[in-house]
């Protein structure tokens, strides 16, 4: 496995990493730890590093929404172009181009429901290339960022054994 | 009700003393756990309910189901390994029912039976029950815990009849390359030892693939290999092992195998039939977690200024604590609540170091790594 993909399998799975800690872990030196991830980032394929919220447990935390879009294109008109608009919304946390029954697959999180409802009829809808929304607000969410939310601890393997 | 002289002349085990210690607390992050911190692979998982479902719960063929019989065989083929699935493999409960099979297939009273420490603490007992008696062969540090010739001969296990090796190795993490084992071969066909080799932690190494003493010239016929799920597809508590032999050692292990406990429990053959037709991706997954960790683990005890080698396999790092290594786990217990196992408790040669089980989340390692770091500093 090449430098970087070492790097970026540790840092996909913690982006809180120290250098340190990641040079241990894949037996690369520090420096060449660095010059991974300035190479990860420069060629956009690490974005960014945020945290793994479970906004159920913050007072006043955010409503997160699945919406389904589907868009009709022209001849001026790509998804990349319908995409661009879309995702310069700020509501928008993430979104996919998907194959099956719609088009985008998109994440919305406001502070509220209404928040969410408002933004999707009165930005989103009304687009021109919108045919069709459908929202699914989530209630709960069970694992996010490949990280399972859940209390405490279910190892129940002996603490010490052969 | 009185015992047999036999079961009161058997010691308990080491490690007792040392889970009673981490159980009695509940503030203990544990490095002593010998067994994987994932769970088996959904497929083998799935695999077992579905058997259960189709109604699969008799017994099986004494061997084994002949179709898991034929996977294993075809699986250690990547080892170079070659055995006749109809007569030459012998699923067993856990590989620890393959060993204690050969044990008494093998060995008749007063024999004597070689076992290198530190290692696995089941080997002792099991020599005695079969009525034999174990000549201890130290391994040594400055050989990074690989059995060489001259600490066979210095043991005198020439006069011995059999020799147990167990590599990649519990508690030491060492594993032996192909010349390493030929010097040893060549010690066991000068001095006709036949071999029960325990190479359950044979898919958990790290550079090097696993070598087998069994694939050394003129070894297969005087080698019993002995492997399972439970370490590489972390199916420990589903007990499923084997033994892979020449046929007369696999026919008499199976005559006493029949007798004691007729056949391995149905529903993980089939779990272990679908581990070994598709979760070898599972298993790099695992080992590529595990070999991160091994790094982490050995980087920051050398820092710390614990002399820890870099161990080739299973997942234990097997540090140098630099004194008693019984009043360090016990101290670092009672200071810092981190568990790990005393090197002594695996025989001659362990003293002085811990053995250090890495089959924990990164997170608990650096968090116990840094309390045992503080400890070094304060004492």
């Amino acid at each position: 496995m090449d430098a970087e993909r070492e790097v970026l399998d540790v840092l996909a799975r913690n982006a809180r990493e120290d250098i340190d800690d990641i040079a241990a872990q894949t037996g690369l030196d520090a420096e060449a730890v660095a010059d991974a991830i300035d190479a990860l980032e420069a060629d956009n394929v690490v974005h960014g590093y945020q945290a793994v919220v479970d906004w159920d447990r913050v007072d006043e935390g955010k409503i997160r929404a699945l919406v389904e879009i589907n868009v009709e294109l022209d001849r001026e008109t790509g998804y990349e172009q319908v995409a661009d608009r879309i995702a310069k919304f700020p509501a928008v946390d993430a979104l996919h181009l998907v194959s099956g029954d719609y088009d985008f697959a998109v994440e919305v999180l406001g502070e509220t429901m209404q928040d969410v409802s408002r933004f999707i009829s009165e930005q989103v809808a009304p687009m021109p290339e919108v045919t069709q929304t459908v929202t699914h607000y989530i209630m709960e969410t069970y694992k996010d960022g490949g990280i399972r939310f859940e209390d405490g601890d279910d190892d129940d393997r002996l603490s010490v054994s052969p | 009700m009185r015992l047999s002289d036999r079961a009161r002349d058997l010691p308990e085990s080491g490690i007792r003393k040392f889970f009673e210690l981490a159980e009695a607390r509940d503030d203990v992050i544990s490095l002593g756990v010998g067994e994987p911190d994932f769970s088996a692979p959904w497929a083998a998982r799935t695999a077992a309910i579905d058997s259960l479902e189709r109604g699969k719960t008799s017994y099986t063929s004494n061997r084994g189901m002949a179709a898991l019989r034929e996977r294993v065989a075809a699986h250690h083929e990547r080892y170079d390994q070659s055995y006749d699935p109809a007569e030459e493999v012998l699923v067993t409960t856990g590989a620890s029912e393959a060993v204690d099979l050969a044990f008494r297939a093998l060995v008749d009273p007063g024999d004597t039976v070689a076992v290198h420490e530190p290692t696995y603490i089941s080997y002792g007992p099991g020599i005695e029950l079969a009525g034999g008696e174990q000549l201890t062969v130290p391994t040594r540090a400055e050989d990074d815990f690989a059995l060489t010739r001259g600490s066979l001969e210095a043991a005198g296990a020439a006069e011995a009849d059999l020799l147990v090796l167990c590599y990649p190795n519990n508690p030491t993490g060492a594993t032996m390359t192909e010349e390493e084992h030929a010097a040893v071969a060549a010690f066991c066909r000068d001095n006709d030892l036949r071999v029960i080799a325990d190479e359950i932690y044979a898919a958990l190494t790290y550079g090097d693939d696993h070598a087998s003493i069994a694939t050394q010239p003129g070894m297969r016929e005087r080698t019993v290999v002995v492997n399972g799920f439970s370490k590489a597809y972390a199916m420990t508590g589903l007990r499923l092992g084997y033994a892979l032999g020449p046929i007369e050692a696999i026919d008499a292990m199976n005559r006493i195998h029949q007798y004691t406990m007729l056949s391995a429990p149905t529903t993980p053959q089939y779990a272990a039939i679908e581990a070994l037709d598709r979760c070898d991706d599972e298993v790099t997954e695992m080992v590529d977690e595990y070999n991160r960790r091994r790094r982490l683990v050995v980087s920051r005890f050398n820092e710390m200024g614990l002399d820890t080698f870099e161990p080739g396999g299973a997942f234990y790092a097997f540090p140098d604590c630099g004194g008693d290594d019984e009043f360090f786990a016990e101290e670092l217990l009672e200071a810092q609540g981190v568990a790990v196992v005393p090197g002594s408790v695996f025989g001659e040669g362990g003293e002085g170091h811990l053995r250090v089980s890495y089959a924990t989340s990164m997170r608990d390692l650096k968090e116990a790594t840094d309390r045992i770091a503080t400890f070094v500093e304060n004492r």
